[in-house]
């Protein structure tokens, strides 16, 4: 991971077995890792910060392998979604920087993931909330897996840090009933429908 | 198990660096999270049995959560914690119920001995509050690198009829131990203090 300095990693593993209906045969599994590491360009407008992609793919490969292992397996995975904090002396371009590491190391982990990959950033201080949207990872307008996940944690990011993060899971809402496309419907051309 | 549960969330926390400085190993703490339905929300009984039973099913669930996250044998488990926020039709005691008569023993047959009192903390609360679950040494409570706490939240818990329950277990102390007393490895472990 060249320069890169990585202060922690959160992973978080829900379970969701109901929301008050009745209870589905198979639960939904919604995993998240956070890392936070130090924003090299902290500080400072710095023009060039593309170089640090390279840096961050290692990360991303170590992130979303974790994910996927944790909900059992790629073949399990069917949702997914990526964030960012970045840290009050950093800027939001700075997070930026996470789309195509982070994006491009869950789909070169999940087959058939044409749909592009949610995305939210901003800046925040320590004990910043994020939350990430997540669709279905083969086809943006499956309605069912249209989902959410709060992450954050209360040590983090500092000022001169970014915390990056990955979200997977493994179905769609728990009592999904808003109609729209169907998982069972896709085509899988366009990572749209 | 006679809880009905909602959702169970594992976190796992690893730490490499604090303040400019490697940790390594790591430093690791896990805790995992039950939503339950309150059986007795908007109304008072006198006999909490029910909830008493609830602790002592989720001592081993959430126990063996943790243990497992962490990847380790429970004997490698050096602290742990306990903590329970309840919705607003509930009760403190409800809270209290789920965690100090049943909960402890299931949980230390998880993380093998276990001689020193669990930590706990309770409140009310609602969807999305903040549960600071205390950590310390899991056979000697007087060992001073490993008094520590680790924060929980889930956005949509705990609802009005609902029981967040914590377990946190840990594969060590802080990350930087400097202020002395008791260590890790002069601990005794048998009348849970020292």
């Amino acid at each position: 991971m060249s320069d890169l300095k990585l202060r922690k990693t959160a992973f978080s593993l829900e379970e969701i077995f109901h929301e008050g209906g009745p209870v589905p045969d198979q639960s939904q599994k919604r995993a998240a890792g956070i890392a936070v590491i130090e924003n090299p360009f902290a500080g400072r407008y710095e023009p060039d910060i593309q170089w640090f992609m390279e840096d961050l793919k290692p990360l991303g490969l170590t992130m979303a392998q974790r994910l996927v292992d944790m909900l059992g397996g790629a073949a399990h995975v069917q949702g997914y979604g990526k964030g960012a904090l970045i840290g009050a002396a950093g800027e939001l371009e700075h997070g930026a920087l996470w789309h195509a590491p982070g994006g491009y190391a869950m789909r070169q982990l999940l087959s058939n993931s044409n749909a592009i990959v949610p995305s939210t950033k901003k800046v925040a201080g320590v004990g910043g909330r994020l939350d990430v949207p997540i669709t279905h990872i083969n086809a943006s307008y499956v309605r069912s897996h249209f989902d959410a996940m709060e992450v954050g944690l209360n040590d983090a990011p500092k000022a001169n840090e970014m915390a990056l993060v990955l979200v997977m899971t493994t179905g769609a809402r728990i009592h999904d009933r808003a109609g729209g496309l169907a998982a069972k419907d896709i085509v899988g051309e366009d990572g749209l429908r | 198990m006679s809880a009905k549960i909602r959702k169970i969330a594992v976190n796992v926390e690893e730490t490499h660096l604090e303040i400019g400085k490697e940790i390594s190993p790591a430093t690791r703490k896990a805790v995992a999270v039950a939503v339950i339905e309150n059986p007795f929300a908007g109304s008072y009984q006198e006999d909490l049995t029910v909830l008493m039973d609830i602790g002592a099913e989720l001592g081993t669930l959430l126990g063996k959560k943790c243990v497992d996250a962490l990847g380790i044998t429970p004997d490698q488990a050096e602290s742990y914690g306990k903590s329970a926020m309840v919705g607003e039709n509930g009760e403190l005691e409800h809270a209290a119920a789920i965690l100090h008569p049943k909960l402890g023993a299931p949980l230390r047959t998880e993380v093998e001995k276990g001689a020193a009192l669990v930590p706990s903390s309770k409140k009310m609360g609602s969807p999305g509050q903040v549960l600071d679950v205390p950590l310390g040494h899991k056979d000697a409570a007087y060992v001073r690198s490993h008094f520590d706490g680790i924060e929980v939240r889930l956005n949509d818990a705990p609802r009005q009829n609902e029981i967040v329950v914590a377990v946190a277990v840990t594969d060590s102390g802080r990350p930087l131990p400097r202020v002395g007393g008791l260590t890790h490895s002069d601990a005794v472990g048998k009348d849970g203090l020292r």
